[in-house]
């Protein structure tokens, strides 16, 4: 069974709100630069850019990198070389910009502590924010998120489902229950 | 999605979805080399044994930076530093060094079949880099990546597809191991191959694989979009296979004069270390259409590729198949089905 939590206008505005808290608290946004998560993170990250381009009326929205954390993971030996790496691209230096990474669910937060050290390698960022569409609970790590489009409680046996137009499908947040209880 | 095996021993087996899955892993981590820190902590606590029992220079550092980019520990054994310069026997020397416990071996070895060998021997993965005249097939993916890229077959974008490759291998076609692993590769993906070198280094029998055979390199270049150029190796020359080397580069050596019969946006490959002005001429080495330095350091990113996908567990299910005999690979139980499913790449990110 699912249920919709956010429908295709909840992410849009979900989007701008975090956009416009963006601008707001870095004093601007053009100079902010945004990395997503694969595979997810990255289309929001872009969608993010946009509008902060719209809010601030500058042309070229804030540069859009993408990382992959697959190799960082602390889990590899469960996940592991099952999952099918995806570029990483950070066509910009980060060192001394203010960096804002943006995936789709924050959970347990071990997937940010994995961007967090791939993003290092890249360079020292001035400081790094971090903005999601949702945020389910159950943390594992001392982690927590600077923009969040919306907060959904939810057990551990569920699953957030998170549906993009860039992957062909329209956008939508659900919740479902877990087939088998494990994830 | 994992390989079929956990050893890389050749390409003669290995599917075209394996040679994809390599590739397309191979070139998220071309990246990795061009970052300020280049280093993964990926592989960290695993460890590597470069055992080579034949010299090289190119293939083991790639096998050593590939490895230490993965945060892997990385162990170099040479004949010359080791216990088989006291006579101990290959299979004495590997069952010492899986009694250490490392998660793989990369061999290279004189005798052909060497690594096959130890994979029966010793229960960690075995990588072959390389051995007698038989197989080197991390030399071939790293060249069918090369190719790939430079063809764009990957995307499709106004690119090649394999079936429509004309690839034209040059040279001791016998006594190389590159050309063999090549053309197992390049078969599988569905390109045409065309062989060409002297009658005695280019026997018949190359036709059952698939091969067009030519004695006459202008003839094997036209309108190719790959040119491979081997080099020739004096040290498996035992017999007298031609003449002269200065014969030899009369007739074989690729010149400029030669490029320009192959399609005009030929690539030429060569697997190093290279005979300046014997297989190859150094205006075509260094000009524009080599891209000999481009599969140097694809080189890097395959081997990180490969060690990623043969060390990281999670696909236990699909190994033991190339040693079915070892009942300590057979013993593993896959995992149940639905744990399978979880393990999906979008999903784990959405959980994470």
């Amino acid at each position: 069974m699912a249920v919709e939590v956010l429908d295709e206008a909840g992410v849009r505005r979900a989007l701008t709100r975090i956009a416009h808290e963006v601008v707001e608290r870095n004093g601007g946004g053009a100079g902010v630069r945004f990395v997503g998560i694969h595979t997810n993170g990255v289309p929001l990250a872009r969608r993010i850019a946009e509008a902060v381009a719209r809010i601030e009326g500058i042309e070229a929205p804030p540069q859009v990198g993408a990382i992959d954390i697959t190799l960082y993971r602390d889990d590899g030996g469960r996940l592991g070389a099952t999952a099918r790496l995806e570029p990483t691209d950070i066509p910009f230096d980060l060192t001394d910009r203010k960096v804002v990474l943006v995936d789709d669910v924050l959970y347990t937060g071990r997937t940010i502590r994995a961007a967090l050290d791939a993003l290092i390698d890249f360079g020292r960022p001035a400081l790094v924010q971090l903005a999601v569409l949702v945020d389910r609970g159950h943390r594992e790590l001392p982690i927590r998120a600077d923009y969040v489009g919306k907060n959904v409680p939810t057990s551990r046996s569920q699953k957030v489902r998170v549906e993009l137009s860039e992957f062909g499908l329209a956008d939508a947040v659900r919740i479902e229950e877990a087939a088998n209880g494990t994830r | 999605m994992a390989l079929g095996s956990r050893h890389l021993l050749g390409l003669e087996n290995v599917s075209a979805g394996d040679i994809s899955l390599l590739l397309d892993t191979a070139e998220s981590l071309v990246e990795v080399s061009r970052r300020e820190v280049k280093k993964l902590p990926t592989l960290r606590g695993k460890t590597v044994v470069n055992l080579f029992v034949e010299n090289s220079t190119r293939t083991r550092t790639s096998f050593e930076i590939a490895a230490k980019r993965l945060s892997a520990d990385a162990i170099n054994i040479s004949t010359s530093s080791s216990s088989m310069a006291k006579g101990e026997t290959l299979e004495d020397t590997a069952r010492n060094l899986a009694a250490m416990a490392p998660d793989c071996i990369v061999v290279r070895h004189p005798a052909s079949g060497a690594a096959r060998f130890l994979a029966g021997v010793v229960d960690c993965s075995i990588i072959n880099a390389g051995d007698g005249s038989h197989e080197h097939p991390t030399q071939a993916l790293l060249d069918l990546l090369t190719i790939r890229q430079r063809m764009n077959t990957a995307t499709g974008t106004g690119g090649k597809d394999w079936k429509d490759l004309v690839v034209t291998i040059v040279g001791d076609i016998l006594h190389s191991r590159v050309a063999r692993s090549n053309l197992y590769g390049l078969k599988t993906l569905g390109a045409t191959v065309r062989l060409c070198g002297p009658p005695t280094l280019l026997p018949e029998e190359f036709r059952s694989f698939g091969a067009e055979l030519f004695y006459d390199v202008g003839e094997a270049v036209r309108g190719a979009d790959v040119i491979m150029m081997l080099r020739i190796q004096t040290e498996r020359q035992s017999g007298h296979f031609f003449p002269s080397l200065n014969e030899y580069a009369r007739y074989y050596c690729l010149t400029a004069e030669v490029v320009a019969k192959a399609s005009p946006d030929v690539i030429i490959l060569h697997p190093g270390p290279i005979n300046r002005g014997i297989e190859i001429s150094s205006e075509v080495a260094d000009g524009p259409y080599s891209v000999i330095m481009s599969q140097v350091a694809n080189g890097v990113a395959l081997r990180m590729a490969l060690l990623y996908q043969l060390i990281v567990p999670g696909a236990d299910g699909m190994r033991g198949s190339e040693v079915s005999q070892n009942p300590l690979t057979v013993a593993q139980t896959p995992p149940p089905a639905d744990e399978i499913e979880v393990a999906t790449r979008p999903v784990a990110a959405r959980a994470g």
